[in-house]
Protein backbone atom coordinates (compact mmCIF):
# COMPACT_ATOMS: atom_id res chain seq x y z
CA UNK A 1 0.00 0.00 0.00
CA UNK A 2 1.65 3.55 -0.63
CA UNK A 3 -0.53 5.57 1.60
CA UNK A 4 -2.97 6.53 3.93
CA UNK A 5 -5.96 8.75 5.02
CA UNK A 6 -5.37 10.69 8.11
CA UNK A 7 -6.44 13.92 9.94
CA UNK A 8 -4.64 16.77 10.54
CA UNK A 9 -4.59 17.77 14.28
CA UNK A 10 -2.02 20.50 14.92
CA UNK A 11 1.74 21.41 15.23
CA UNK A 12 3.59 21.20 17.79
CA UNK A 13 7.47 20.89 18.44
CA UNK A 14 9.86 18.40 19.02
CA UNK A 15 14.07 18.58 19.78
CA UNK A 16 16.60 16.20 17.48
CA UNK A 17 18.20 14.66 20.04
CA UNK A 18 21.55 15.46 19.59
CA UNK A 19 21.55 18.31 17.80
CA UNK A 20 19.51 20.21 19.88
CA UNK A 21 17.93 21.42 17.35
CA UNK A 22 13.76 22.91 17.33
CA UNK A 23 11.59 20.84 14.46
CA UNK A 24 8.18 22.32 13.62
CA UNK A 25 5.83 19.50 13.28
CA UNK A 26 2.75 18.57 12.11
CA UNK A 27 0.77 16.00 13.82
CA UNK A 28 -1.12 13.80 11.62
CA UNK A 29 -4.19 11.34 13.06
CA UNK A 30 -4.46 7.99 10.19
CA UNK A 31 -4.98 5.10 12.74
CA UNK A 32 -7.41 2.49 11.84
CA UNK A 33 -7.77 2.78 8.02
CA UNK A 34 -10.38 0.46 6.62
CA UNK A 35 -10.12 -1.67 3.69
CA UNK A 36 -12.86 -1.70 1.73
CA UNK A 37 -11.76 -3.06 -1.70
CA UNK A 38 -8.83 -5.22 -3.27
CA UNK A 39 -8.31 -4.43 -7.33
CA UNK A 40 -6.97 -6.99 -9.15
CA UNK A 41 -4.87 -7.40 -12.49
CA UNK A 42 -7.09 -10.36 -12.99
CA UNK A 43 -10.49 -8.69 -12.18
CA UNK A 44 -10.30 -4.81 -13.12
CA UNK A 45 -6.71 -4.37 -15.17
CA UNK A 46 -4.61 -2.55 -12.31
CA UNK A 47 -4.05 -3.02 -8.76
CA UNK A 48 -5.19 -1.17 -5.89
CA UNK A 49 -6.51 -0.82 -2.55
CA UNK A 50 -9.55 1.32 -1.81
CA UNK A 51 -8.98 2.88 2.06
CA UNK A 52 -12.00 4.12 4.45
CA UNK A 53 -10.95 6.36 6.99
CA UNK A 54 -13.17 7.37 10.52
CA UNK A 55 -15.89 4.93 10.70
CA UNK A 56 -19.68 6.24 10.31
CA UNK A 57 -23.14 4.84 11.40
CA UNK A 58 -25.10 2.94 8.45
CA UNK A 59 -27.40 6.19 8.48
CA UNK A 60 -25.11 8.58 7.61
CA UNK A 61 -23.61 6.91 3.98
CA UNK A 62 -25.78 6.80 0.86
CA UNK A 63 -27.03 3.46 0.22
CA UNK A 64 -24.50 2.94 -3.04
CA UNK A 65 -22.04 2.73 -0.70
CA UNK A 66 -23.66 1.14 2.02
CA UNK A 67 -24.12 -1.55 -0.45
CA UNK A 68 -20.52 -1.93 -1.60
CA UNK A 69 -19.00 -1.85 1.94
CA UNK A 70 -21.49 -5.07 2.55
CA UNK A 71 -20.34 -6.48 -0.34
CA UNK A 72 -17.12 -6.28 1.14
CA UNK A 73 -17.69 -6.96 4.74
CA UNK A 74 -16.16 -3.69 5.60
CA UNK A 75 -17.94 -1.14 7.96
CA UNK A 76 -19.08 2.74 6.33
CA UNK A 77 -16.85 5.49 6.51
CA UNK A 78 -16.46 8.90 6.13
CA UNK A 79 -13.61 9.38 3.62
CA UNK A 80 -12.86 6.52 0.99
CA UNK A 81 -9.68 6.86 -1.23
CA UNK A 82 -7.90 4.30 -3.63
CA UNK A 83 -4.26 3.79 -3.67
CA UNK A 84 -1.87 2.06 -5.52
CA UNK A 85 -0.46 -1.18 -4.19
CA UNK A 86 2.86 -1.51 -3.52
CA UNK A 87 3.67 -4.84 -5.42
CA UNK A 88 0.52 -6.88 -7.14
CA UNK A 89 0.91 -9.77 -5.10
CA UNK A 90 0.88 -7.92 -1.50
CA UNK A 91 -1.79 -10.21 0.24
CA UNK A 92 -4.38 -7.38 1.67
CA UNK A 93 -7.99 -8.44 2.95
CA UNK A 94 -11.01 -6.51 2.73
CA UNK A 95 -12.46 -5.54 5.99
CA UNK A 96 -9.44 -5.57 8.03
CA UNK A 97 -7.49 -2.50 8.96
CA UNK A 98 -4.45 -0.83 8.06
CA UNK A 99 -2.60 2.03 10.51
CA UNK A 100 0.65 4.32 10.56
CA UNK A 101 3.01 1.13 10.98
CA UNK A 102 2.71 1.56 7.00
CA UNK A 103 5.65 3.74 7.48
CA UNK A 104 7.49 2.55 9.43
CA UNK A 105 10.55 2.42 6.63
CA UNK A 106 9.40 5.66 4.99
CA UNK A 107 11.65 8.65 5.39
CA UNK A 108 10.25 11.10 2.85
CA UNK A 109 6.32 11.59 1.93
CA UNK A 110 3.64 13.74 0.48
CA UNK A 111 1.24 14.87 1.94
CA UNK A 112 -2.08 15.97 -0.09
CA UNK A 113 -4.81 18.17 1.32
CA UNK A 114 -7.59 21.03 0.28
CA UNK A 115 -6.02 24.27 1.13
CA UNK A 116 -7.70 27.00 3.44
CA UNK A 117 -10.09 29.11 1.27
CA UNK A 118 -9.20 32.45 1.18
CA UNK A 119 -12.14 33.50 -0.79
CA UNK A 120 -12.18 35.96 -3.58
CA UNK A 121 -8.45 37.58 -2.82
CA UNK A 122 -6.83 40.42 -4.65
CA UNK A 123 -3.54 40.30 -6.32
CA UNK A 124 -1.23 41.37 -3.61
CA UNK A 125 -2.58 38.19 -1.71
CA UNK A 126 -3.07 36.32 -4.46
CA UNK A 127 0.21 36.58 -6.68
CA UNK A 128 2.59 38.72 -4.83
CA UNK A 129 2.09 41.71 -6.15
CA UNK A 130 4.11 44.90 -4.98
CA UNK A 131 1.51 47.22 -3.08
CA UNK A 132 1.33 51.27 -4.69
CA UNK A 133 2.74 54.23 -2.96
CA UNK A 134 0.48 55.69 -0.20
CA UNK A 135 1.82 58.95 0.33
CA UNK A 136 2.87 61.26 -2.07
CA UNK A 137 -0.71 61.17 -4.32
CA UNK A 138 -0.24 57.26 -4.67
CA UNK A 139 -3.62 56.34 -5.51
CA UNK A 140 -3.32 52.60 -6.70
CA UNK A 141 -2.40 50.89 -2.69
CA UNK A 142 -3.88 47.50 -3.33
CA UNK A 143 -4.74 47.76 -6.75
CA UNK A 144 -3.20 46.21 -9.62
CA UNK A 145 -2.38 48.48 -12.01
CA UNK A 146 -3.08 48.17 -16.15
CA UNK A 147 -3.71 45.30 -17.43
CA UNK A 148 -2.23 45.75 -20.87
CA UNK A 149 -1.92 48.48 -23.74
CA UNK A 150 -4.70 49.84 -25.72
CA UNK A 151 -4.71 50.01 -29.86
CA UNK A 152 -2.06 47.11 -29.87
CA UNK A 153 -2.69 44.11 -29.15
CA UNK A 154 -6.41 45.28 -27.87
CA UNK A 155 -7.21 42.40 -26.08
CA UNK A 156 -6.16 41.24 -22.38
CA UNK A 157 -3.50 38.39 -22.88
CA UNK A 158 -4.84 34.96 -21.46
CA UNK A 159 -3.13 33.24 -17.72
CA UNK A 160 -2.76 37.41 -16.71
CA UNK A 161 -2.60 37.65 -13.20
CA UNK A 162 -5.81 39.08 -11.75
CA UNK A 163 -7.45 38.79 -8.52
CA UNK A 164 -10.05 36.00 -8.42
CA UNK A 165 -10.53 32.92 -5.69
CA UNK A 166 -7.72 31.65 -4.18
CA UNK A 167 -7.65 28.51 -1.99
CA UNK A 168 -9.66 25.45 -1.29
CA UNK A 169 -7.53 23.73 -4.09
CA UNK A 170 -6.14 20.33 -3.87
CA UNK A 171 -2.40 20.87 -2.83
CA UNK A 172 0.51 18.26 -2.56
CA UNK A 173 3.15 18.94 -0.44
CA UNK A 174 6.00 16.97 -1.80
CA UNK A 175 9.02 15.34 -0.01
CA UNK A 176 7.55 16.00 3.17
CA UNK A 177 10.10 14.65 5.80
CA UNK A 178 8.47 12.08 8.30
CA UNK A 179 10.10 12.79 11.75
CA UNK A 180 8.43 9.52 12.95
CA UNK A 181 5.31 7.81 14.22
CA UNK A 182 3.61 6.83 17.08
CA UNK A 183 2.21 2.95 16.63
CA UNK A 184 -0.32 3.13 20.07
CA UNK A 185 -1.90 6.43 19.23
CA UNK A 186 -1.45 6.05 15.46
CA UNK A 187 0.18 9.27 14.61
CA UNK A 188 2.38 10.41 12.46
CA UNK A 189 5.01 13.52 12.46
CA UNK A 190 5.78 15.15 9.48
CA UNK A 191 8.25 18.10 9.54
CA UNK A 192 7.16 21.58 9.02
CA UNK A 193 3.13 22.41 7.57
CA UNK A 194 1.04 20.92 4.94
CA UNK A 195 -2.04 22.27 3.37
CA UNK A 196 -5.01 22.75 4.95
CA UNK A 197 -7.22 23.58 8.30
CA UNK A 198 -6.68 21.69 11.74
CA UNK A 199 -8.90 18.85 11.80
CA UNK A 200 -8.86 18.58 7.64
CA UNK A 201 -8.41 15.26 5.89
CA UNK A 202 -5.51 14.78 4.32
CA UNK A 203 -3.76 11.95 2.27
CA UNK A 204 0.00 10.85 2.78
CA UNK A 205 1.88 9.14 0.22
CA UNK A 206 5.00 7.10 0.31
CA UNK A 207 7.65 8.85 -2.13
CA UNK A 208 9.50 6.11 -4.15
CA UNK B 1 -7.71 16.86 19.72
CA UNK B 2 -5.01 19.40 21.26
CA UNK B 3 -5.21 16.70 24.49
CA UNK B 4 -3.46 14.41 21.88
CA UNK B 5 -0.68 17.29 21.26
CA UNK B 6 -0.47 17.63 24.45
CA UNK B 7 0.22 13.84 25.32
CA UNK B 8 2.49 13.59 22.33
CA UNK B 9 4.33 16.97 23.75
CA UNK B 10 3.96 15.16 27.20
CA UNK B 11 7.01 12.70 26.48
CA UNK B 12 9.49 14.76 25.69
CA UNK B 13 8.81 17.12 28.29
CA UNK B 14 12.30 16.93 30.63
CA UNK B 15 11.56 17.99 34.53
CA UNK B 16 13.61 20.45 35.65
CA UNK B 17 13.22 19.85 39.55
CA UNK B 18 13.09 24.30 39.38
CA UNK B 19 10.97 26.61 39.80
CA UNK B 20 11.58 29.74 38.78
CA UNK B 21 10.11 33.36 38.42
CA UNK B 22 10.38 36.57 36.34
CA UNK B 23 13.14 38.31 38.91
CA UNK B 24 15.07 34.92 39.59
CA UNK B 25 18.40 34.99 38.74
CA UNK B 26 19.53 31.11 37.04
CA UNK B 27 21.89 29.77 35.96
CA UNK B 28 21.85 27.74 32.85
CA UNK B 29 23.95 24.33 32.01
CA UNK B 30 24.46 24.13 28.10
CA UNK B 31 26.35 21.50 26.68
CA UNK B 32 28.31 22.70 23.67
CA UNK B 33 29.89 20.43 21.17
CA UNK B 34 33.01 21.49 19.66
CA UNK B 35 34.41 19.24 17.08
CA UNK B 36 34.46 16.00 18.78
CA UNK B 37 34.62 17.38 22.53
CA UNK B 38 31.53 18.38 24.64
CA UNK B 39 32.20 20.78 27.18
CA UNK B 40 29.29 22.83 29.55
CA UNK B 41 28.82 25.93 29.69
CA UNK B 42 27.03 28.68 32.38
CA UNK B 43 24.57 31.34 31.52
CA UNK B 44 23.72 33.04 34.36
CA UNK B 45 21.21 35.96 34.39
CA UNK B 46 17.87 37.67 35.83
CA UNK B 47 14.48 35.98 34.52
CA UNK B 48 12.91 38.51 32.75
CA UNK B 49 10.49 36.19 30.51
CA UNK B 50 8.96 32.90 30.38
CA UNK B 51 6.13 32.38 27.88
CA UNK B 52 5.04 29.44 25.92
CA UNK B 53 3.18 25.75 27.14
CA UNK B 54 4.38 21.91 26.44
CA UNK B 55 7.69 21.97 24.35
CA UNK B 56 7.95 25.30 22.94
CA UNK B 57 8.35 26.89 26.71
CA UNK B 58 10.92 29.26 26.77
CA UNK B 59 12.51 31.51 29.58
CA UNK B 60 14.50 34.59 28.69
CA UNK B 61 17.47 35.73 30.41
CA UNK B 62 19.16 38.38 31.08
CA UNK B 63 22.94 38.92 31.97
CA UNK B 64 25.09 41.66 31.92
CA UNK B 65 28.67 40.89 30.17
CA UNK B 66 31.14 43.56 30.84
CA UNK B 67 29.25 46.65 29.26
CA UNK B 68 27.02 45.16 27.12
CA UNK B 69 23.52 43.55 27.97
CA UNK B 70 22.88 39.89 26.71
CA UNK B 71 19.77 38.66 26.54
CA UNK B 72 18.99 35.10 25.28
CA UNK B 73 16.61 32.86 24.65
CA UNK B 74 16.23 29.33 25.96
CA UNK B 75 13.76 26.65 24.97
CA UNK B 76 13.94 24.92 28.33
CA UNK B 77 13.11 21.83 27.52
CA UNK B 78 15.65 21.27 25.07
CA UNK B 79 18.31 18.30 24.93
CA UNK B 80 21.48 20.63 24.98
CA UNK B 81 20.26 22.09 28.36
CA UNK B 82 21.44 19.70 30.85
CA UNK B 83 20.58 22.05 34.07
CA UNK B 84 18.48 24.72 35.34
CA UNK B 85 19.69 26.08 39.39
CA UNK B 86 18.10 29.04 40.94
CA UNK B 87 20.77 31.17 42.08
CA UNK B 88 18.25 33.76 43.72
CA UNK B 89 14.98 35.08 44.38
CA UNK B 90 13.88 38.18 43.56
CA UNK B 91 10.56 40.06 44.49
CA UNK B 92 9.41 41.92 41.33
CA UNK B 93 5.73 42.77 40.85
CA UNK B 94 5.24 42.06 36.95
CA UNK B 95 5.56 38.88 34.59
CA UNK B 96 7.63 40.92 32.25
CA UNK B 97 10.62 42.50 33.09
CA UNK B 98 10.81 44.34 29.82
CA UNK B 99 11.47 47.51 31.92
CA UNK B 100 15.11 46.46 32.70
CA UNK B 101 16.68 46.92 29.18
CA UNK B 102 16.08 50.90 29.76
CA UNK B 103 18.11 50.69 32.92
CA UNK B 104 21.82 50.50 33.34
CA UNK B 105 23.60 50.65 36.32
CA UNK B 106 22.65 50.43 40.00
CA UNK B 107 18.67 50.33 39.28
CA UNK B 108 18.87 46.99 37.50
CA UNK B 109 18.93 45.53 40.50
CA UNK B 110 16.57 43.59 42.20
CA UNK B 111 15.27 43.34 45.52
CA UNK B 112 15.83 39.79 47.22
CA UNK B 113 13.65 37.41 48.26
CA UNK B 114 13.97 35.94 51.03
Amino acid sequence: MQGLIGRKLGMTRMFEKDTGRAIAVTVIQAANNVVHQVKTMEKDGYSAVQLGFEPVAEKRVTKPILGHCKKHGSAPTRIIKEFPLDSADEKVQPGSSVGVELFEKARIVDVIGVSKGRGHAGTIKRHHFMRGRKSHGGACVREHGSIGSNTFPAHVFKGLRMTGHMGNARVTAKNVELIGIDKEAGLVFVKGAVPGPTRGILFIRKRK
Amino acid sequence: MQEIIRAVERKQLVDRKVEYKPGDTISISLRIKEGDKERVQQFQGTVIQSRGIGTGTTVTVRKSSGNVFVERIFPIHSPLISEIRVVKHGRVRRAKLFYLRKRTGKSTRIQEQK
